[in-house]
């Protein structure tokens, strides 16, 4: 919805005739001067914030990778997934057992638990390429029902119930960080790598297709998108994203556990890309601040029951935002800068 | 160019066509005429593989269309228009333009993600092309403009646009100029007899608009209840006993 209004404000701008290209930086729009904004904050803020505000801020960062993932295939390809915490899971854990097993230094992890992750959702893609819906949705729950017992049960390898436990990348000395700046500027590169190689893709042909699929999957077809293929890659690519974002919660908490993927982590990561805003830019981003703080503010407001203030909060935010807080956002960038063009 | 033969479909009990066959000819434009429920837009989803034959055979340029994937037939050159419009509503104009340039294009995932030259310089060639486009139908004002909320007789000229960036050589439109106005209705059958020419298209048209039909056609088959009735020109067709009848009854 937000690119829609996106798309009718563009219009509004002497549009007529073809617009002069504007090198590489063209893949960040619409609204580039956002990006590069939030971007000098991001960069700024480990600097300003006492420890403990920083590692949160890391987790937004790793969510908002894993919600990119999800944004790819449920927000731009109109697919469902439930089942996307077992290939965060999957990532943190080929992450885990490299660097337990073998001593692999950190950052060959993170291409390899892609890889792994790529090849798991292209598998799980094929079958998923073929259902609908609610099938999809179940189907993908599954796999996240799977997985627990899974871990628990090769214990030699992932460590069983007690998990694996790892020392977190330490800064090099000629940075100057702490580690907790370390592990997210670390964090902040994945993100802003993962969030490039989307606006890639979506500005493509390939997100015109996924874009077809999902309005009018009859029309896309006889315009010629392969279905099953663009639907398996789509799978595919968003299990690569929630894999590379499992590898960045290795480094960054040091430790998993078949209980930190259960699936509620599935389903909190659904819940928070479309807290975030379906398809739009700025979606993953906001719903992995949803993600990261809500909860732990349910907490403060009663200790008895953050579930209930959580999904309390849900509802309240949809009620008030229904194409998410990207929506929202939009709404207020929008009038913001209308008032600056006016001075 | 076109070649269809004894073709017929079943839905359950109901035989949506029954031994149906007829042929097109480079440069044709061919009217499908008959009452609701003839089998006109079943034909057009046997072209485009949207249903399987139960029997017969479609050859296009010499090829068994009946072989191939559903997707594969836009890249031959195949291109259609839906009855009750069949566009992406949330992409813009020229999105859905540009997605009909999907078979000429070749960018996969990987080149995409990573902004290739190869990507930027078949972008800019694929954002050129649907220009031209929508130059061509008047639709450059609302490029910009997402599907949904255009009026109803633009968004039938975005799936024509969208239809031509596929760079066809048959044009399949379903019902073109339905639920436009008389004026509306004469327009499209000037752009229509116009972009023929200049595209040099073949053209198989469903309409109910009998003044459109005759008007624009060459050749008209008219179908009843899966079968073939008529076929010959739009005047021929038009005094055809059988025709009348199928339209009004016979007589009390």
């Amino acid at each position: 919805m937000s690119e829609a209004i996106e798309t009718r404000e563009k219009s509004t701008a002497p549009a007529s005739g073809p617009r002069p290209a504007r090198s590489w930086l063209r893949f960040l729009e619409p609204r580039g001067h956002w990006v590069w904004i939030a971007l000098a904050i991001a960069l700024i803020l480990p600097f300003q914030l006492v420890p403990f505000r920083v590692f949160q801020l890391t987790m937004v960062l790793v969510y908002a990778v894993a919600l990119l993932g999800l944004n790819l295939l449920v927000g731009h390809g109109g697919q469902i997934s439930l089942g996307h915490g077992a290939f965060f899971a999957v990532g943190a854990y080929t992450a885990a057992i490299m660097m337990d097993r073998w001593d692999t230094p950190y950052p060959w992890t993170l291409p390899v638990a892609a890889a792994v992750t790529f090849v798991l959702g292209l598998a799980l893609g094929v079958p998923a390429a073929r259902l609908h819906g609610l099938y999809l949705a179940l189907v993908t729950l599954a796999i996240a029902i799977f997985l627990v017992p899974l871990l628990k049960r090769f214990e030699d390898v992932t460590g069983g119930s007690m998990g694996l436990t790892l020392s977190k990348p330490q800064p090099p000395s000629w940075t100057g960080l702490a580690e907790d700046q370390w592990l997210y500027f670390l964090a902040l590169a994945v993100a802003v790598a993962a969030f490039a190689l989307v606006a890639g893709l979506l500005r493509s042909r390939v997100g015109r297709a996924l874009h077809a699929l999902r309005d009018n999957e009859i029309a896309a077809e006889v315009m010629g998108v392969r279905l099953a293929f663009y639907k398996t890659l789509a799978f595919a690519w968003s299990a690569l994203l929630a894999g590379a974002a499992g590898c960045v919660y290795t480094w960054v908490i040091g430790f998993v556990s078949p209980d930190s993927f259960t699936v509620n982590l599935s389903i909190t990561l659904l819940a928070g890309i479309v807290v975030g805003g379906l398809g739009s830019q700025a979606g993953p981003v906001l719903g992995g601040l949803f993600v990261m703080f809500v909860p732990s503010f349910a907490q403060d407001i009663n200790q008895g029951a953050p579930g209930v203030i959580f999904g309390l909060l849900i509802i309240v935010v949809m009620y008030v935002a229904p194409t998410g807080l990207a929506g929202l956002a939009g709404r207020a960038v929008r009038s913001f800068d209308r008032t600056l063009r006016k001075e | 160019m076109l070649e269809v033969r004894d073709l017929t479909v079943r839905f359950g009990g109901i035989t949506a066509l029954d031994g149906v066959g007829c042929t097109v000819e480079q440069g044709e434009m061919v009217g499908l005429i008959g009452p609701n429920g003839a089998g006109k837009t079943t034909l057009f989803n046997c072209l485009t593989r949207r249903y399987d034959a139960d029997s017969g055979s479609i050859r296009y340029q010499g090829r068994d269309l009946l072989a191939l994937p559903p997707h594969a037939i836009a890249g031959l050159g195949i291109a259609r228009t839906f009855q009750n419009l069949g566009l992406f509503s949330r992409m813009s104009v020229r999105d859905n333009v540009l997605v009909g340039a999907h078979p000429h294009s070749r960018t996969g995932f990987l080149s995409a993600a990573l902004w290739l030259p190869v990507l930027r310089g078949e972008e800019a060639r694929l954002r050129r092309e649907a220009d031209r486009v929508l130059e061509r139908l008047d639709l450059a004002d609302v490029a910009d403009h997402p599907a949904a909320g255009l009026p109803f007789g633009t968004l039938k000229r975005v799936e024509l646009a969208r239809a031509l960036a596929s760079r066809p050589r048959l044009l399949l439109l379903d019902e073109p100029v339905n639920g436009l106005n008389q004026a509306e209705v004469a327009e499209f059958a000037t752009t229509l007899r116009e972009i023929r020419e200049e595209w040099d298209l073949t053209v198989i048209v469903v309409e109910h608009h009998m003044g459109f039909v005759m008007g624009t056609c060459d050749r008209v088959v008219c179908l009843d209840f899966g079968r073939k009735i008529a076929e010959g020109p739009p005047e021929e067709v038009q005094r055809d006993p059988a025709v009348i009848e199928a339209y009004l009854g016979t007589p009390a």
